[in-house]
């Protein structure tokens, strides 16, 4: 258990997909013009991600060498439209924000890395949590980010008003105060954790 | 190695028709609940099925709008009209404008657009702001004047920095309400027509005293204007 819990937490902090391994960049900087984009983009993703490593670890030894890369698509596809359907039917109006980005986590590379890096290798339970943890790393890092840019751009986090929209700079909530924000928050999220080793 | 491909296939397959089973309906019904509530909220109140009762008419160019006639009893009080533009900022628009039987714009709703977040996406309310009569298109009658941004010596203050999809908005508007008037304005509402023509004269030195503030405003428009079309 406490190997599991270390998983987890390598996911969130050590392994963070976006602020340590940089990964599934277009998604992050494209999704996240407001907090709550930028979390439900992240739990969608972590679903997709959990489900995908579960279902591969059980399946890695049914699955030819040859033809993983397929295989393992074809299965992060499954899910990916599962939740896009399911998002459809439930939750019309975020389908409608998220649009494209849903059926691109297809082509994540979070998700198909952690599948080929790890699921590919380990059992269940541990994938799981590898899932959970990448998942949860993931939707902190976007919500963090679609927070600030959300509140520099237009004074509001989660749509609930903190100064008036009139203030923020719009650069913010377009594409290159995306890159602006992350880089601040890689630096910061760097100095940190070389404070903490 | 085919046959481990094969079955995983196979089993997805499964499993993706069984989930699109399961959500068919949900989806049918969101889709179609966001379509009433659309026209719900731009025709005046109404007790019949829109809907239902949906026919199609050409635009013009090659494309066909979709009309919701909205009755109260058997008396026709309104009608949606779906209209698009491919010339926005983010390439498609698409929207709702109910009409009134006198030719008022009532009320409008954005079905979908690819606005820039911040900037474009405003089109959703902008132009809905009543306490804002320069940008307001709620309650214009469209037989009397053609919708156009005041950068182009039009009658509405356009979304600030954001001129094109203004602009693509306003055709949208322009567009059912030209298709509509094109071809049902003969036939269905010819009842509509006749109570139409007091309302209009009544309305037109109103009209007059509005186009004669509005240049004025739009003079001023124009000059602060200039800093801020970025788009």
């Amino acid at each position: 258990m406490r190997n599991n819990i270390k998983v987890l937490i390598n996911g969130i902090i050590k392994e963070n997909p976006i602020f340590v391994l940089l990964l599934g960049m277009c998604p992050t900087l494209a999704t996240t013009s407001s907090a709550l984009n930028g979390m439900s983009m992240g739990l969608a993703t972590l679903f997709v991600l959990t489900c995908s490593n579960i279902a591969i670890s059980l399946l890695k030894n049914l699955i030819p060498d040859m033809v993983r890369i397929p295989a393992f698509i074809v299965i992060i596809a499954t899910f990916v439209t599962i939740v896009q359907m399911l998002m459809n039917a439930y939750l019309p109006s975020l389908a409608d924000t998220l649009g494209i980005f849903i059926p691109l986590i297809v082509v994540n590379c979070i998700v198909l890395g952690r599948a080929e890096s790890f699921a590919s290798k380990n059992n269940v339970i541990p994938s799981l949590f590898d899932g959970l943890g990448i998942g949860i790393g993931f939707t902190l890092a976007l919500t963090i980010l679609g927070s600030l840019r959300e509140f520099l751009g237009t004074g509001k986090i989660f749509s609930m008003t903190v100064y008036p929209e009139n203030y923020g700079s719009l650069i913010f909530v377009l594409a290159p105060g995306a890159f602006i924000v992350l880089g601040y928050l890689i630096a910061i999220f760097n100095k940190l954790q070389k404070k903490t080793k | 190695m085919f046959l481990s491909l094969f079955t995983i296939c196979f089993v997805v397959a499964v499993l993706l028709a069984q989930v699109n089973k399961i959500t068919a309906k949900p989806i049918a019904e969101a889709k179609a609940k966001k379509l009433e509530n659309a026209i719900r909220e731009v025709v005046p109140p109404f007790d019949n099925n829109p809907v239902a009762e949906a026919y199609k008419i050409p635009d013009g160019a090659g494309d066909s709008l979709t009309v919701y006639p909205a009755k109260k009893g058997d008396e026709l009080v309104g009608f949606a009209i779906t209209g698009y533009s491919n010339n926005a900022f983010g390439g498609t628009i698409q929207i709702i404008v109910g009409f009134d039987t006198n030719n008022r714009i009532v009320n409008y709703s954005v079905l979908s657009h690819a606005e820039t977040p911040g900037l474009g996406a405003k089109v959703v309310q902008w132009f809905k702001d009543t306490s804002n009569p320069n940008r307001c298109i709620i309650g214009r009658d469209l037989s009397k004047e053609k919708l156009s941004v005041s950068k182009d010596g039009g009658n509405i203050d356009a979304i600030t920095a954001s001129t094109i999809t203004s602009r693509a908005f306003l055709e949208a508007v322009n567009k059912a309400y030209a298709a509509y008037t094109n071809t049902i304005a003969g036939d269905a509402t010819s009842g509509a027509t006749t109570g139409d023509e007091d309302a209009a004269s009544g309305a037109t030195t109103e009209n007059d005293e509005d186009i004669a503030s509005d240049t004025t405003i739009n003079e001023n428009t124009k000059t602060t204007g200039g800093e801020n079309h970025a788009q």
